[in-house]
C-alpha cells in the first residue's frame, strides 16, 4: 500500500519535472530531424509556394560548381587532424613532466580553447597583414624575401584557415592526452628506461601505443569538426569563402544558400549529404581501426 | 593508485638525488621548448593586445613595435564611443546569463527522473534521447530559424537562446552524476518524510554540484562564445553580442584596427579571467565530459 502510493506520487513527480525539457526538445531537436529530410525534397524557401521536387536538389547539388569546390575544401580540411594530434600529443608529453611552474604552460596552452573563435580569427587576421608579423619573422629569417598577403592569395588561404583551427585545438587535445597519460601505469615505462631504451624510443614505442584509444578518439572528433568547420572561415573570409571560393566550405556555402539565398530546401539537401558523407568516413575510421587491432588498451 | 603514489613519493628523495645532473639537463632542454610554445599559444593574443595599446602611427610601423611605445589606453576609452560596446556587452551578459540558467535548471529537471525515479516509460524516453545524438541534424538550423519566426521570436533575445535551453549532452552529463548518488542520503530524507522536490533541490541537486560546475562552464563558453545563430535570428545589429558585433565591425571598421583589437582584447577579458579562477574545473570538466 505505502510502496504503491510513493511509486504513484514519485510517478507523478517525474513526469512533472520532465514536461518542460522534454517540450523544448521535441521542439527543437526532435522536430528538425523529422521535417529536415522532407525538407530536403522541396524547393521551400520564403518567397514562393513550396513544391515536393523530388531528387532535383541533390541532382542540382551533383552539378553544382560551387558545392564542389566547398566539399573539396572541406575534405582537404582533414588534413588538419594529424598536425592537431601529433602536436598536441608532444605537446602533453611536454606538460606532463614533473617540473616547477608546469601548471602555468598547461594553462597558457589552455587560453586558446576558451576563448572565442571571432577573436582568435581576428588575432590572426592581424597576424597575416601584408605589413603583419608574420612576414616580418619569415622576412627576417631569410624565409621570404617579399611580403605574402595570406588573406588573398587562393593558394594560402585555406592553409591560413587551417593554421587557426589547429592552434586553437591543441589545448583542448592536448589536455585529453595528459588525462590520458596521467592515467596509464608508469612500470613499462619505466622498465624500458632501465633496459636502456632512450626518451624517444619509450615515447615511440611505449606511450603512444598505449595513448592509442585516446588518439583514436580525438581523431574522430577532430575529423567530424573538420568537415563541418565553419566560424573560422565565416569571421576570416566571409560567406562567400574569398578569395574565389578558395576557402569556402560546405557549412558556410550552405549556410549561405539558406540564410542570404533563402532557398531552404536547397540547403537542407546540401546539408544531408555532409550529414552522410561525415557518417561514411566515422563508420571507415571504426572500421579501419578495429581491424588494425588497434584497441588492444581498454 | 594510492599505493602507487604512495610508493613513488618514498622513491623520490633517492631518485632526485641520483638523477639531479640529469634533471639540470632536462630544464636546460624543456623550459626553452615550453617557453617557445607559450610563444604560440599565446602570441596572436599578445600581438593583439600590443596593437590596442598603441598610438595610431605605431600600428602599422615597420619593423613592428613588439612592445608598444609609447603605451596607450585610448583605444579603450574611445572604442566604447565609437561603437555601442556597452550594449553589446550588455546584450552578451543577459544572453549568457539566461541561456545557463535555463539550460542548467531544464537539464537538471530532465536529467534527475531518469537517472532515479521509477516511472513508466523511462527507458523509451531515455533511448530516445540516445537515438537523436546519433541521427544527423542536417537542416537544424534552418528548422529552428523557422520555427523561431512562427513563434514570433525572430529578432530577440528569447530566440537566440531558446534552441539552446537543453542539450541532450548536458542532461547525459548530469544523470550521469544523479546515478552516483548514494542511496542512504535519498533514504534517510524520505524517512525524515522529505517531498519528491524538496529530495531533488536539496539533497541532490548539492552532491553533484562537481557536474554542475562542468555544465555551467560548457554552458557559459557556448553563449558567450556564440557566433553564427544570434546572426541568424537576430536582424537588428544593436541587439548583437560580442560576436556577431566585432565580427560584423571586423569587415566594416577595417581600417580602425585598433579600436577592433581593443573591443576584441575587452571581449575575452571576463571568459579569461573566469578560466584562470576556474582552470580545474574548467579543463577536468571538459577532459571528463570527451571521455565520458
Amino acid at each position: 500500500m505505502f510502496t504503491n502510493k510513493l511509486m504513484r506520487r514519485q510517478a507523478i513527480f517525474a513526469y512533472l519535472i520532465l514536461i518542460p525539457g522534454i517540450i523544448m526538445l521535441l521542439i527543437f531537436t526532435f522536430y528538425p530531424i523529422v521535417r529536415g529530410l522532407p525538407l530536403a525534397f522541396t524547393d521551400y524557401s520564403v518567397v514562393d509556394t513550396t513544391h515536393w521536387t523530388g531528387w532535383k536538389n541533390f541532382k542540382r547539388a551533383f552539378s553544382d560548381p560551387i558545392f564542389g569546390a566547398a566539399l573539396k575544401n572541406s575534405l582537404i580540411y582533414i588534413v588538419v587532424v594529424p598536425f592537431l594530434q601529433i602536436i598536441s600529443i608532444l605537446m602533453a608529453i611536454l606538460v606532463n613532466n614533473k617540473l616547477r611552474f608546469v601548471q602555468f604552460f598547461r594553462v597558457a596552452y589552455f587560453v586558446p580553447v576558451v576563448t572565442s573563435m571571432v577573436a582568435a580569427a581576428i588575432a590572426w587576421k592581424w597576424v597575416y597583414e601584408e605589413q603583419g608579423i608574420l612576414n616580418y619573422f619569415l622576412m627576417e629569417f631569410g624565409i621570404l624575401d617579399e611580403p605574402i598577403s595570406f588573406m588573398v592569395e587562393t593558394k594560402l588561404a585555406l592553409m591560413g584557415v587551417m593554421i587557426v583551427t589547429v592552434w586553437k585545438g591543441l589545448g583542448f587535445y592536448m589536455m585529453i592526452y595528459l588525462a590520458g597519460l596521467q592515467s596509464i601505469p608508469t612500470e613499462m615505462q619505466e622498465a624500458a628506461r632501465i633496459d636502456g631504451a632512450n626518451r624517444w624510443r619509450v615515447i615511440w614505442h611505449i606511450t603512444i601505443p598505449l595513448l592509442m584509444p585516446f588518439v583514436l578518439l580525438c581523431s574522430l572528433l577532430s575529423v567530424m569538426g573538420a568537415i563541418q568547420v565553419f566560424d573560422e572561415v565565416f569571421v576570416m573570409h566571409g560567406s562567400l569563402g574569398d578569395p574565389a571560393y578558395s576557402t569556402l566550405t560546405t557549412s558556410v556555402y550552405s549556410y549561405r544558400i539558406a540564410f542570404t539565398d533563402f532557398e531552404f530546401g536547397y540547403s537542407a539537401a546540401l546539408g544531408l549529404l555532409v550529414a552522410i558523407i561525415i557518417t561514411i568516413i566515422s563508420i571507415a575510421m571504426f572500421r579501419f581501426t578495429r581491424k588494425g587491432g588497434l584497441t588492444y588498451y581498454e | 593508485m594510492s599505493d602507487a603514489s604512495v610508493s613513488r613519493a618514498s622513491r623520490r628523495p633517492i631518485r632526485s638525488e641520483k638523477w639531479s645532473g640529469k634533471k639540470v639537463l632536462q630544464a636546460i632542454i624543456l623550459y626553452p621548448l615550453l617557453l617557445l610554445t607559450t610563444v604560440i599559444t599565446l602570441g596572436p593574443f599578445l600581438w593583439l593586445l600590443s596593437t590596442a595599446l598603441k598610438t595610431g602611427e605605431n600600428v602599422y610601423a615597420y619593423p613592428p613595435q613588439f612592445i608598444p611605445n609609447p603605451i596607450t589606453f585610448q583605444n579603450f576609452i574611445d572604442v566604447f564611443n565609437i561603437m555601442p560596446l556597452w550594449d553589446y556587452i550588455g546584450n552578451t551578459v543577459v544572453m549568457t546569463t539566461l541561456g545557463v540558467l535555463l539550460n542548467l535548471s531544464l537539464c537538471a529537471l530532465t536529467a534527475y527522473p531518469l537517472a532515479r525515479l521509477r516511472f513508466p516509460g523511462r527507458n523509451a524516453i531515455f533511448f530516445t534521447m540516445v537515438s537523436t545524438m546519433i541521427l544527423p541534424n542536417a537542416a537544424g538550423m534552418i528548422v529552428n530559424f523557422l520555427t523561431i519566426q512562427s513563434l514570433g521570436l525572430y529578432n530577440s533575445l528569447m530566440g537566440v537562446v531558446l534552441p539552446s535551453a537543453i542539450s541532450i549532452f548536458n542532461v547525459f552529463l548530469l544523470r550521469q552524476a544523479f546515478i552516483t548518488v548514494p542511496n542512504d542520503m535519498e533514504l534517510s530524507a524520505r524517512i525524515d518524510g522529505a517531498g519528491e522536490f524538496r529530495i531533488f533541490a536539496s539533497i541532490m541537486v548539492p552532491m553533484i554540484r562537481p557536474a554542475i560546475a562542468t555544465v555551467v562552464i560548457f554552458d557559459f563558453m557556448a553563449f558567450w562564445n556564440s557566433l553564427i545563430w544570434p546572426v541568424i535570428v537576430l536582424d537588428d545589429k544593436a541587439k548583437y553580442p560580442l560576436g556577431p558585433a566585432l565580427r560584423y565591425l571586423n569587415s566594416n571598421l577595417a581600417f580602425n584596427f585598433p579600436y577592433i583589437a581593443a573591443g576584441t582584447i575587452i571581449s575575452v577579458i571576463p571568459i579569461i579571467v573566469i578560466f584562470l579562477i576556474l582552470q580545474r574545473q574548467f579543463i577536468n570538466g571538459m577532459v571528463g565530459a570527451v571521455k565520458g
